[in-house]
């Protein structure tokens, strides 16, 4: 397997025909690289925790980059007294818009991949589209509709709207996933007896648990972050916290260790859901180029 | 079975429905709302818009008042570029780095992807302390003893590559002289001279038109500066910072599905590992570098959080048509020119996604 | 006897009808939500804010009170968060708004507001409050539409007295001044003449270069459409404008206001010209005193002039909870409100019965400015919402953003010209 020259054990041979000084080099070359690369990457973070652990009057110029002289949480505490309305009401408005727009998800995938009919060639483009418009495109008839059905500034009309605009990445996923199954399966169902429910629930939906994986953390993540339904169909009581977090970035008087930790929350749950579910973050994410 | 068809339809309808209402039902509404002058004294009054016809979008390309439009379709092409090829550039090169058996691969993929997972207000936020011109990273280089760095990052006014949209005329004449004299040239040296004779007369037509007439008069543009706005190399690191990750994982997805026999075989043939890269796993990695690049140019057409964060709405050296929209029509309240902005949006995305999703879902055999 | 039975039966009654009274007062005590919409976020305001919803608790238990404020300088996001809402058909309780323009223009000729006339006499306001001010908040039939809670000024030039001694300067009387004598002087010192922040300060130091430049009565014309904004006269404000820009720090899109008084309180800059909320941030945040450790002038060319802005609170149709926003609302128009709330801001107090002599409450500089305001000429503020219409200040924003870029005269005139050709009719409808 090993493409360059390798000095590892598995292609000895290859190591033997080779200068050895140029392969070590070359190996070093590219940990090197990686290694200065993940720096670069991780910048950003050990600003983000050192400033947030410092006190505001040890927030300053001359020092930015050292580490704090004394660890403190005051900033998290003030972060967090400041954005936990906001962080219970992402937390309301994610995990009911992630559940429902994964079950919608799931049986419009199975629909579009098991049960083609005539037509489903054209309609299904149509429905991807929905997840690549800019959403200023329906956000004025947006506020509008949801304004004369009650629900606008309301974190029931956020839900709404992110199922809605949820459902075509959800039903991809679940479409792709599901073609992966054997018509054979279903159709020993179906000799079987099982009706349209019958299938999808004793044949498609066992199976269905690591689609079901990589769409909520797909959507959960997507949701959480999301900023401009936030910003326009909220009221202040009803703000997400990404909202909440550009607004303290936003307010007067700027305590960077205050916003640093804000921001630090904010990317916690997601983080959270990355470290521990990388695998099926990934498979979400290339989803998105509709084949993958 | 046929009653289980007409189920199967059935449950996906009211997806359909809301599909239709929400993508294009409202962008329909938006659509009208951008050929009326809707705005908000109007509707709090109750009052109905009246049908102005393309007014606002002449506005936007002709008005002296919407320099801000013109300034953002600038800046929308050179973050669009500069963004797209620091996300190609750093993502190959992280996918291939990754794929030489690395120790440690998952930490370094995770590092690499990290912020993927994060919100661009989050990003925006942490990039802006980065960014401020008298700490941040100006400063990195005096924790070693070097000078400060002086550049002003995402409020820096420098501009470079001065150009015009009304010279957009101009330009197109000449590419189109370009292709003239080529195809005369390129008739000529195949010896059919019929051909090259035309080519050349249309050479010929298409010079006197750069010379004597005014290709720039076809530009329906107003004249107004515009250039690279050095700002938005800020907005380019930060996006860059979040996304090339995206296309490592792509990358690094395809280099998986190239098979070693390949790469082997090409190796017995005698090719160098640079030439079996150039060779061989280039043109099998071009695909994705064309998802890629839609992917991401979709995504920095459409960009607003990112911008809005750093730029907190009244930078225009990294403004962007996203912004524009939400302030012409939640700020100024003018709903009317703030639908055209989405329109024009929509468009550009459009352009770029549908084709793709077009050849994508034809291309697909086994569904 | 007789009467002494009477007299119990009478004290009785009288006992009892003290006690339903009160029974029904307490009734009458509005409850629920009351949500207060405004963007004060920070420094004093923010406290002024809170020792007025503090004091408001102790009035009225009940009543819970959501503070919505939204934060972004002078208020730019907010406006954008309330007219959504406004439009969503989902008012809050009470709303901040400037007085004048964006009040009359927008919500009160989209008949959103209710008018206050009743709660005016019943307080007894319509003596309390003066009549200009009066005037700017109501319409042409006498309807008043909000209460407002204090005065700023816009045109204040800060310093810190020590600084300009030793860098050997004095304050500047007019903008030519400014120009050719303290600020090449300064420069050579190495100090940057005037600090200055993002775009809306800009906009508001450009509305008092405007005001120095024209004086009153052409800058009044500006907003009743007597001054040619394409005119010689308006050619020399934008070129004024620039040179007093060229005289100014150039990281100024990435400071805030705070940033910018900051930067004269460090002594990296002599001048900001800011509205007198700064008086609090020298005060309050930086513990400077006034006229020592940090002093004031009217902005150049504006000596005698009172460039007035004031934050008001209305009452919007349809408000959840009417009763607890009137009890605020009168809470608020009162002379103690004011004198809880403009200490903290650091603002004069808009009720003429408050304590503005009390020394202890209002410090120098608001007496100074309470002498000027009631002995000046009078112009509102652009930059906050006094003078012109929405439609015109908020592409105002971009204008003046593309003139601090290119520092080109002509098209930044022409654009403005056009600007207010085209909005300021819609806001004198």
């Amino acid at each position: 397997m090993s493409t360059t020259v390798s000095p590892s054990q598995s292609v000895p041979a290859q190591t033997a025909a080779a200068p050895l000084s140029g392969v070590r080099v070359s190996r070093a070359l590219i940990y090197a690289a990686l290694v200065i690369f993940a720096a670069l990457f991780l910048i950003p973070v050990y600003m983000v925790l050192v400033t947030s652990f410092k006190s505001i009057d040890q927030v300053s110029i001359s020092t930015m980059w050292n580490l704090p002289t004394s660890f403190t949480l005051e900033s998290f505490q003030r972060a967090l007294e400041k954005l936990l309305p906001n962080l219970i009401n992402s937390l309301l408005l994610v995990v009911p818009a992630t559940v429902l727009s994964a079950a919608l998800g799931s049986m419009n995938g199975y629909v579009l991949s098991k049960w083609r009919f005539r037509g489903a060639n054209i309609i299904f483009p149509l429905m991807l589209f929905g997840m690549f418009i800019p959403y200023q495109a329906i956000l004025i008839p947006l506020v509008q509709f949801l304004q004369t059905i009650g629900l606008y500034g309301s974190i029931g009309g956020l839900i709404l709207v992110h199922v809605v605009y949820g459902l075509p990445i959800t039903t991809l996923i679940f479409r792709n996933y599901y073609a992966e199954v054997p018509d054979e399966m279903i159709e020993a169902g179906a000799i079987d007896g099982a009706g349209f429910f019958g299938l999808y629930w004793w044949v498609v939906l066992p199976i269905s648990l690591p689609g079901f994986v990589v769409v909520i953390i797909w959507q959960f993540t997507q949701i959480w972050n999301e900023f401009l339904f936030g910003v326009t169909i909220t009221n202040t009581a009803s703000q997400p916290i990404t909202v909440a977090l550009q607004n303290l970035s936003g307010s007067q008087i700027v305590e960077w260790n205050v916003q640093m930790a804000g921001a630090f929350l904010t990317a916690l749950p997601t983080l959270l859901v990355y470290i521990l579910l990388g695998r099926y973050f990934i498979r979400g994410l290339l989803a998105g180029s509709v084949k993958g | 079975m046929n009653r289980d068809r007409v189920t199967a339809i059935l449950m996906l309808t009211p997806s359909v429905i809301l599909l239709a209402i929400f993508v294009y039902g409202f962008i329909a509404w938006t659509g009208y709302t951008s050929v009326t002058d809707s705005n908000l004294r109007q509707q709090l009054r109750g009052e109905t818009a009246e049908v102005v016809g393309l007014k606002n979008y002449e506005d936007l390309f002709t008005g002296l008042l919407n320099k801000r439009f013109r300034v953002d379709m600038t800046n929308t092409v050179f973050f669009t570029i500069l963004f797209i090829v620091a996300c190609l550039g750093v993502g190959i090169l992280l996918a291939i780095l990754l794929d030489q058996k690395i120790k440690g691969e998952s930490v370094f993929r995770t590092i690499f992807l990290f912020p993927m997972a994060l919100s661009f207000v989050v990003t925006g936020v942490a990039w802006k302390w980065l960014f401020n011109p008298t700490s941040g990273i100006n400063v990195l280089p005096t924790v070693i003893g070097l000078p400060a760095g002086q550049f002003q990052w995402f409020i820096s006014e420098d501009r470079w590559l001065p150009f015009n949209w009304h010279d957009l005329g101009f330009y197109i004449a000449l590419i189109l002289l370009g292709m003239a004299l080529l195809f005369t040239l390129w008739q000529w040296s195949k010896k059919r001279s019929q051909w090259a004779a035309f080519g050349a007369a249309l050479t010929l037509l298409l010079l006197a038109w750069v010379t004597l007439g005014d290709p720039r008069s076809i530009t329906p543009i107003r004249e107004d500066g515009h250039g690279f706005n050095v700002a938005l190399i800020a907005l380019v690191v930060a996006a860059g910072w979040q996304m090339s990750g995206y296309t490592m994982a792509m990358y690094l997805a395809g280099l998986r599905g190239i098979s070693e026999d390949l790469r082997e075989a090409a190796r017995v043939d005698g090719c160098s590992e640079l030439q079996v890269y150039r060779r061989i796993i280039f043109p099998l990695l071009q695909p994705i570098t064309l998802s890629a690049m839609i992917i991401l140019g979709h995504i920095s057409l459409k960009i607003f959080d990112l911008a809005y964060t750093m730029g907190g709405g009244n930078n225009l050296f990294i403004d962007m048509p996203g912004i524009n929209m939400f302030f012409t029509t939640f700020r100024a309240s003018e709903f009317g020119r703030g639908a055209a902005i989405a329109v024009i949006m929509l468009i550009m995305v459009a352009v770029v996604i549908v084709p793709y999703l077009y050849t994508q879902l034809r291309s697909e055999t086994h569904l | 006897m007789r009467s002494s039975k009477w007299f119990i039966l009478v004290a009785a009654l009288a006992l009892m009808l003290g006690v339903f009274a009160l029974a029904s007062a307490q009734d009458a005590q509005p409850s629920g939500d009351l949500e207060i919409f405004s963007w004060w976020t920070g420094g004093g305001e923010e406290a002024g804010l809170n020792a007025l919803i503090e004091k408001f608790k102790e009035m009225y238990p009940d009543v819970n009170v959501i503070n919505s404020a939204v934060a972004g300088g002078s208020g730019v996001n907010a406006r954008a968060v309330l007219q959504t809402r406004m439009l969503g058909g989902d008012p809050p309780g009470t709303f901040q708004v400037h007085a004048g323009a964006e009040l009359n223009t927008l919500w009160v000729a989209a008949d959103k507001m209710e008018p206050l006339n009743d709660l005016y006499e019943q307080n007894g306001w319509m003596e309390q409050y003066p009549q200009g001010l009066l005037d700017l908040i109501s319409d042409d039939e006498g309807n008043i539409y909000s209460v407002p809670v204090n005065i700023h000024r816009s045109n204040v030039l800060w310093y810190i007295p020590a600084n300009l001694e030793e860098w050997g300067v004095t304050v500047p009387a007019t903008w030519d001044e400014f120009i050719n004598e303290t600020c090449p002087k300064l420069q050579e010192a190495g100090v940057t003449p005037l600090a200055v922040g993002e775009t809306w300060t800009q906009v508001h130091l450009w509305e008092n270069v405007a005001l120095g430049v024209l004086g009153p009565e052409k800058y009044n014309g500006l907003w009743d459409g007597t001054t040619d904004w394409a005119g010689e006269d308006m050619t020399q404000v934008w070129e004024t404008f620039g040179k007093v820009l060229d005289c100014a720090n150039e990281d100024m899109n990435a400071l805030t206001w705070q940033d910018a008084s900051r930067m004269v309180i460090e002594g990296k800059a002599a001048f900001n010209v800011m509205g007198d909320w700064a008086a609090g941030y020298f005060l309050v945040d930086n513990s400077l005193e006034p006229e020592t450790g940090f002093g004031w002038a009217p902005a150049p060319g504006t000596e005698g002039v009172f460039n007035m802005l004031s934050d008001t609170f209305g009452l919007p149709k349809d408000a959840p909870n009417r009763d607890a926003v009137v009890a605020w609302l009168s809470f608020l128009g009162s002379a103690e409100a004011q004198d809880i709330f403009n200490p903290l801001k650091g603002s004069l107090p808009a009720n003429t019965e408050a304590q503005i002599d009390d020394s202890e409450l209002y410090n120098a500089y608001f007496q100074n400015a309470y002498e000027d305001w009631t002995s000046n000429t009078i112009v509102g503020s652009l930059a906050h919402g006094a003078v012109a219409p929405q439609e015109f200040s908020s592409p105002f924003n971009d204008v003046i953003a593309g003139f601090q870029e290119s520092r080109d005269v002509a098209t930044a005139q022409a654009t403005a010209a056009e600007l207010a050709a085209t909005t300021m009719t819609a806001g004198s409808e």
